[in-house]
């Protein structure tokens, strides 16, 4: 009855479900270790703040259904300028422009120029566009209010502004239709034969002229509105779906994780104590353990969660609370079996302290054991969680798998058919559990047989 | 051990998980309860002496009037034994004595569809819906659940074998409220057949409320069974397994008897006390996930019951389903035990 770590190692890396569990956790883990790196964790304590999401679009679909559509949707583009600058005399020009290969079969809903702006003086803004067939087309032209002292100066540029629809009017007479109606990315995108999208190059470009110093675009962002964003696609409330999506990871893995091997250290500790005192000290431990075995866990959780707190390390601890009782039985049961065993015996009549013996001789005989129930006892936890969540009753300062679907549910994603909303969350949560219950099943056939024998 | 004192024991400790599991609940609350209770005594009194004019004209000032009604306050918090706190010995003993004799009180905001406000009629009028929807489950669940294990297991490591078992373990891991929302978005958005929320919109006087009740009732019961049965096919497939290896069934073989007959009537017969017993846990867990899976389906039962009582923090009511939820829990707890110590002789003497 003894086990190598190489043994079990050697009989693990044969088995292809296990193996296909630490590939899948794998997999898991580096998508960790990307959101911990590519996403900066300002961005992650902004999930739930609305004016962080103001520039992304409103429960538009993943960019990639465009692959499966002959009519391309357009795409929600946040676009970054390439910047210079230069002296003509005494006026200081500052330039950035946007280019954009626009190849989408239908306008865009809108365009917005972010801009934050840090100068003396009072500089003179515009903004402009060359269209496909070379023609540009003045957009915006005014002068930034005045300011002494060097200030910066934030603001935005909306498609929908007077100023926009008056400077498209010049232009009317290249057009063979009338721009009366037509709001302005329905004629800057538009051929000029009908009032159809002409697809090709669109080059924005944005000027600041000072005369008083060398003026600064600290922040100069160009959105051309459209309906899907990204790989994931964004909620209701306009969030970047792969970004909630990529921190769950890291949190449903320290969920389950810290959740499972809490428990089955204190299930380990406990089952071995009363298994190994035997007598009086059993039944009690055991009559305690029976209680707490048979309380409904899933209300007494709510209640606890409702009136003391779902902070998520609050919510391990709940977790714990109700993990480690099977544990406890199972290792009772064992520990019933091993301290029978003559070496056991022998160091005991050799006068060898109780905790010493059950630390050196008994729990080193579990360990495998304690292995596969980390391993089996993770899916559970994660998915409790996410229950949890679900409910509304978890953390909402993260944004777990679990929480988003539950704020998909509030604003009932199902029935409106967002289905990029409700699926990969949920997808998510099952691969993350499948990993976990592939290297279980694994470490369950090499332990069990050994120890039934 | 014999049977009775085997029973006897069995009894004894669930009474105490139901009398602890209370204690816990009602430690957890209390502090609110209490709080919640006086704000209401203090309500009350105070409009009880604003309509009554002769009483209001009697007084000079408005210092008068705020002494009396707080005297008054006082005297039915005493009286109502409010002013001792929840966890002193008397409370906890009334409010355990209370629960016991099903006495929960009255429900601070929620009310049954008829309008009552007592919880005995509210969950009264909720338990038999979860029931309804559970037990059809549990019932279809195991039934598809047995035969296809005994398939499985009649012919190990076949196709059919390793379907089940891998559709067993690849169901287990989808959270049962996740398939339901995705079967609510295809059947409900892609293919609307059954409708998205599970309450039934006519009243329950009408004569065609439970044609309508069921109707709503298809989809939360066709999410529980795709999700449930695999992981039962798996549970028998593996007791059959176990019985189908040993000597007896050798034996009927060697003796020639039909091999459906073997696995239908012999082995199924010896696998049958962990199955009864899984089978009788499995009803009173399904009891438990049926708060998330209720709220997901909007199906007027316990679960939904219980999850509104949390989220307005309607404590009487809180109360009740736990106390009821725990009781049926520990009632198939009990019973499962009962069925395994029955069947097999050999747990009695643990």
């Amino acid at each position: 009855m003894s086990f190598s770590a190489r043994g079990i190692w050697h009989e693990f890396s044969h088995n292809k479900i296990g193996m296909t569990g630490i590939a899948i956790l794998a997999i898991l883990f580096s998508m960790s270790l990307i959101a911990f790196v590519t996403i900066p964790v300002e961005n992650f304590k902004t999930w739930n703040d609305p004016a962080s999401w103001l520039l992304y679009p409103k429960s538009a679909q993943p960019a990639w259904v465009n692959y499966f559509q002959s009519e391309k949707i357009p795409e929600h583009l946040i676009l970054q300028p390439q910047s210079s600058s230069q002296q003509l005399d005494s006026v200081y020009v500052l330039t950035d422009s946007f280019a954009v290969n626009y190849q989408y079969d239908g306008f865009p809903s809108d365009f917005i120029y972010q801009y934050a702006a840090k100068y003396g003086g009072s500089p003179l803004l515009q903004l402009s566009v060359t269209r496909p067939d070379g023609i540009e087309l003045p957009l915006v032209s005014t002068s930034l209010p005045f300011s002494n002292t060097e200030t910066t100066y934030n603001s935005m540029l909306f498609s929908t502004q007077n100023v926009i629809t008056k400077n498209l009017a010049n232009a009317k007479s290249r057009y063979s239709f009338p721009l009366d109606t037509l709001s302005s990315e329905k004629i800057v995108f538009s051929k000029l034969t009908e009032n159809k999208i002409l697809k090709g190059n669109y080059l924005f470009r944005v000027h600041l002229y000072d005369v008083s110093g060398k003026p600064v675009l600290v922040k100069s962002n160009l959105i051309i509105g459209g309906k899907v964003y990204g790989m994931m696609g964004t909620d209701e409330l306009r969030r970047d779906l792969s970004i909630g999506l990529l921190w769950g990871t890291p949190l449903a893995l320290f969920i389950g994780i810290t959740v499972s091997i809490g428990s089955v250290i204190l299930g380990l500790l406990y089952g071995v104590f009363a298994g190994y005192k035997g007598k009086a000290t059993d039944e009690v431990l055991m009559r305690f353990n029976d209680i707490i075995y048979a309380m409904p866990a899933l209300p007494l959780l709510i209640i606890l969660a409702v009136t003391i707190g779902n902070s998520i390390f609050l919510m391990v601890g709940f977790l714990v609370i109700f993990g480690w009782v099977g544990i406890a039985k199972v290792s009772r049961s064992m520990a019933l079996q091993i301290k029978t065993l003559q070496y056991v015996e022998a160091s005991k009549l050799m006068g060898q302290k109780d905790h010493k013996i059950i630390f050196k001789h008994i729990l080193p005989q579990l360990l495998p054991y304690a292995f596969a129930s980390i391993a089996i006892s993770v899916p559970a936890a994660i998915t409790t969680e996410a229950g949890l969540s679900f409910l509304g009753l978890g953390d909402p300062t993260f944004p777990t798998w679990g929480q988003i679907l539950h704020d998909a549910s509030s604003y009932s994603a199902a029935a409106r058919g967002m289905w990029w909303w409700i699926l990969p969350p949920g997808i998510m949560i099952a691969i993350t559990g499948l990993a976990f219950v592939f290297m279980g099943q694994a470490m369950d056939v090499i332990v069990n047989p050994r120890l039934r024998r | 051990m014999g049977f009775k004192k085997f029973l006897a024991k069995r009894a004894i400790t669930m009474f105490g998980v139901l009398m602890a599991t209370l204690l816990v609940t009602i430690a957890l609350v209390g502090a609110n309860m209490d709080s919640i209770s006086k704000q209401s005594v203090a309500l009350e009194i105070r409009q009880q002496v604003t309509n009554n004019k002769s009483l209001l004209s009697s007084f000079k000032t408005t210092d008068q009037l705020d002494s009396y009604v707080e005297n008054q306050i006082k005297q039915r918090i005493t009286s109502l034994g409010l002013d001792q706190p929840w966890y002193s010995p008397q409370r906890i003993g009334l409010s355990m004595y209370k629960i016991l004799t099903l006495d929960f009180g009255h429900a601070k905001f929620l009310t049954s569809d008829s309008g009552s406000s007592d919880v005995k009629d509210i969950i009264l009028e909720k338990l038999p819906r979860t029931i309804l929807l559970f037990t059809t489950a549990t019932a279809i669940v195991s039934v598809l659940g047995i035969f296809l294990g005994a398939i499985a297991a009649s012919k190990v490591n076949s196709k059919i074998d390793k379907i089940t078992s891998g559709f067993a373990i690849i169901s287990s891991s989808f959270p049962v409220w996740w398939i339901g929302v995705l079967m609510i978005f295809v059947f409900a958005f892609l293919y609307p057949v059954f409708p998205a929320r599970a309450t039934p919109e006519i009243s329950a006087t009408d004569p065609g409320y439970w044609g309508s009740l069921l109707y709503h009732m298809t989809l939360p019961l066709i999410t529980l069974v795709l999700i449930g049965f695999g992981s039962w096919a798996y549970l028998v497939r593996n007791f059959l397994v176990g019985v189908l290896q040993e000597d007896f069934i050798m034996a009927k073989r060697a003796a020639g008897i039909d091999e459906k007959r073997i696995l239908y009537s012999h082995a199924l017969k010896n696998a049958a006390p962990p199955i009864v017993t899984v089978l009788a846990l499995s009803l009173s867990g399904s009891l438990g996930g049926a708060i998330i899976t209720e709220a997901v389906f909007d199906w007027p039962g316990m679960g939904r019951l219980y999850f509104e009582a949390i989220s307005v923090l309607d404590l009487p009511v809180i109360i009740g389903a736990t106390y009821v939820l725990t009781a049926f829990f520990l009632a198939s707890v009990f019973v499962a035990d009962v069925l395994y110590g029955y069947f097999d002789p050999r747990v009695r003497r643990e």
